[in-house]
């Protein structure tokens, strides 16, 4: 949404295509304030950022044409053709002059015997039941992980009137701020460090879960404690989804730091393919508002490409840009995005961007 | 059905409430929103049983990108329940195995 808000503006047609009923990706089901500066609209709701989002592009009439429910399938090499498929059977093609894959991530799993039973569900798709459509997840929820998104979605349910039993984390410290911990914390739900999920119980649904101590070597010790819960609800990280990335030949990186495969990207986040670019947690996991910020950069850089923006404007529209992004990865947290970010950033081939 | 009625940040503004079939029973559900969150409210947590170990599965990612909550909608299979909007009268049937895609009529070879 940022990207096409940033190109519009500029004068580029641009099409949006999105698999969920609405846009918005995960904004529209964080109900919390976010972090950051001003410019990244700090202390603001997630879901009213996507809002704001919306009415941009509004703006924009007939610049931005929008399609949900519609999945990009597939990236034709040979001539750039996207095939994209409306609801489960309506298939047409698309040949963009230049693309941007902003496809997100998805939820990890982690292995543990019965962990495909219905009620251990990502944290994402339990935000979407209760924040998106009030629909009430379960009695009692065990969170497997103690990052941002397990903290912040414990709070959540705590705030739809659920119960959470316990959050468990492997790792010996609570990966998420401090502040979101200290939340749950004082409302009374544990946060067992050093502590798994072993098993998850029940026939046909999640009727209880094991959960137990890890020793340092990551083998289970200690006794077993049972869990009653109807929901496992697992916050064990995302993977960037990026299939569209690899069809286009774009050259990729494992990089464990953006957790998982992602592309070799320049300072304007276009991709080794010249009509590809990339921004969001597809570029590699982090946060929604540097994601934000990436895609004003990739939309900018777009517009560009395409002849609607002056080379001096673009200039100093990208360093604006990168001023920020710098600002939102010069934390202590940010440590790890740094040195992922680093691994995958080549020079730009035409030297514009500084 | 099973929805938050107080929220200290949300108002949940639902759509037309409408009817719809789960395995031949009657249900009611909200226009427009997912199929798997329609179900969810009514307390059902099984879409389908896989083809090799004929385990139950419900939905995972709810963002349509796991393939866990397949099933059959009006008689097409590995529908996206988590992305796919309930509609009036739709029969929705739990998927077992496969599914088998419905061949296109005699004269109509498209």
């Amino acid at each position: 949404m940022s990207a096409a808000a940033e190109a519009a503006f500029f004068g580029a047609k641009v099409m949006i295509v999105d698999s969920d009923l609405r846009l918005g990706g995960q904004l529209i089901k964080q109900t919390h304030k976010f972090f950051g500066s001003a410019f990244e609209r700090a202390g603001t709701r997630g879901f009213v950022i996507s809002d704001m989002l919306l009415d941009e592009l509004k703006g924009y009439g007939d610049r931005v044409e929008t399609y949900t429910n519609c999945t990009a399938l597939g990236y034709y090499k040979d001539d750039g053709v996207v095939s994209c498929m409306e609801g489960e059977e309506n298939y047409f093609k698309v040949l963009p002059k230049k693309i941007l894959v902003a496809t997100g991530a998805q939820e990890r799993l982690i292995p543990f015997p019965n962990n495909d039973l219905p009620g251990v569900y990502g944290a994402g798709a339990v935000q979407t039941l209760m924040n998106v459509y009030g629909v009430v997840p379960g009695k009692r929820i065990l969170m497997v992980g103690a990052g941002n998104i397990g903290l912040i979605v414990s709070y959540q349910l705590l705030q739809a009137g659920v119960e959470v039993a316990a959050i468990v984390e492997a790792m010996p410290r609570i990966g998420g701020y401090w502040v979101h911990a200290a939340k749950v914390r004082r409302l009374g739900v544990p946060i067992l460090l050093e502590h798994s999920i072993k098993e998850a119980l029940g026939k046909d649904v999640v009727e209880g879960a094991i959960i137990q101590q890890i020793s340092p070597g990551c083998g289970f010790i200690g006794e077993e404690i049972h869990v009653d819960c109807d929901v496992i609800c697992m916050a064990v990280g995302l993977n960037p989804t990026c299939e569209l990335l690899w069809q286009a030949g774009c050259e990729m990186k494992y990089i464990p730091q953006l957790c998982g495969h992602v592309a070799i990207r320049d300072r304007s986040m276009r991709t080794t393919n010249p009509n590809v670019w990339v921004a969001g947690d597809a570029a590699g996991i982090e946060e929604a508002s540097s994601a934000m910020v990436e895609g004003r950069i990739a939309g900018l850089s777009m517009a560009h490409e395409l002849g609607y923006v002056e080379d001096k404007e673009y200039r100093e529209k990208s360093a604006l840009y990168w001023e920020r992004l710098n600002a939102l990865r010069n934390g202590e947290a940010s440590a790890k995005i740094r040195e992922g970010i680093a691994q995958v950033l080549m020079e730009s081939s035409g030297g514009m961007e500084r | 059905m099973e929805l938050i009625r107080e929220h200290p940040v949300l108002e949940f503004r639902h759509g037309r409430l409408v009817k719809f079939t789960f395995e031949g029973r009657e249900m009611e559900g909200f226009e427009g929103e997912p199929i798997a969150m329609a179900l969810h409210a009514n307390g059902i947590r099984v879409y389908r049983e896989t083809p090799e170990m004929k385990r139950p599965r419900g939905f995972f990612c709810a963002i349509g990108k796991c393939s866990s909550c397949f099933m059959v909608v009006d008689g097409v299979p590995n529908v996206r329940t988590c992305i796919t909007p309930l509609k009036e009268g739709m029969r929705i049937e739990v998927q077992r195995g496969k599914g088998k895609i419905k061949l296109n009529h005699e004269g109509d070879p498209k």
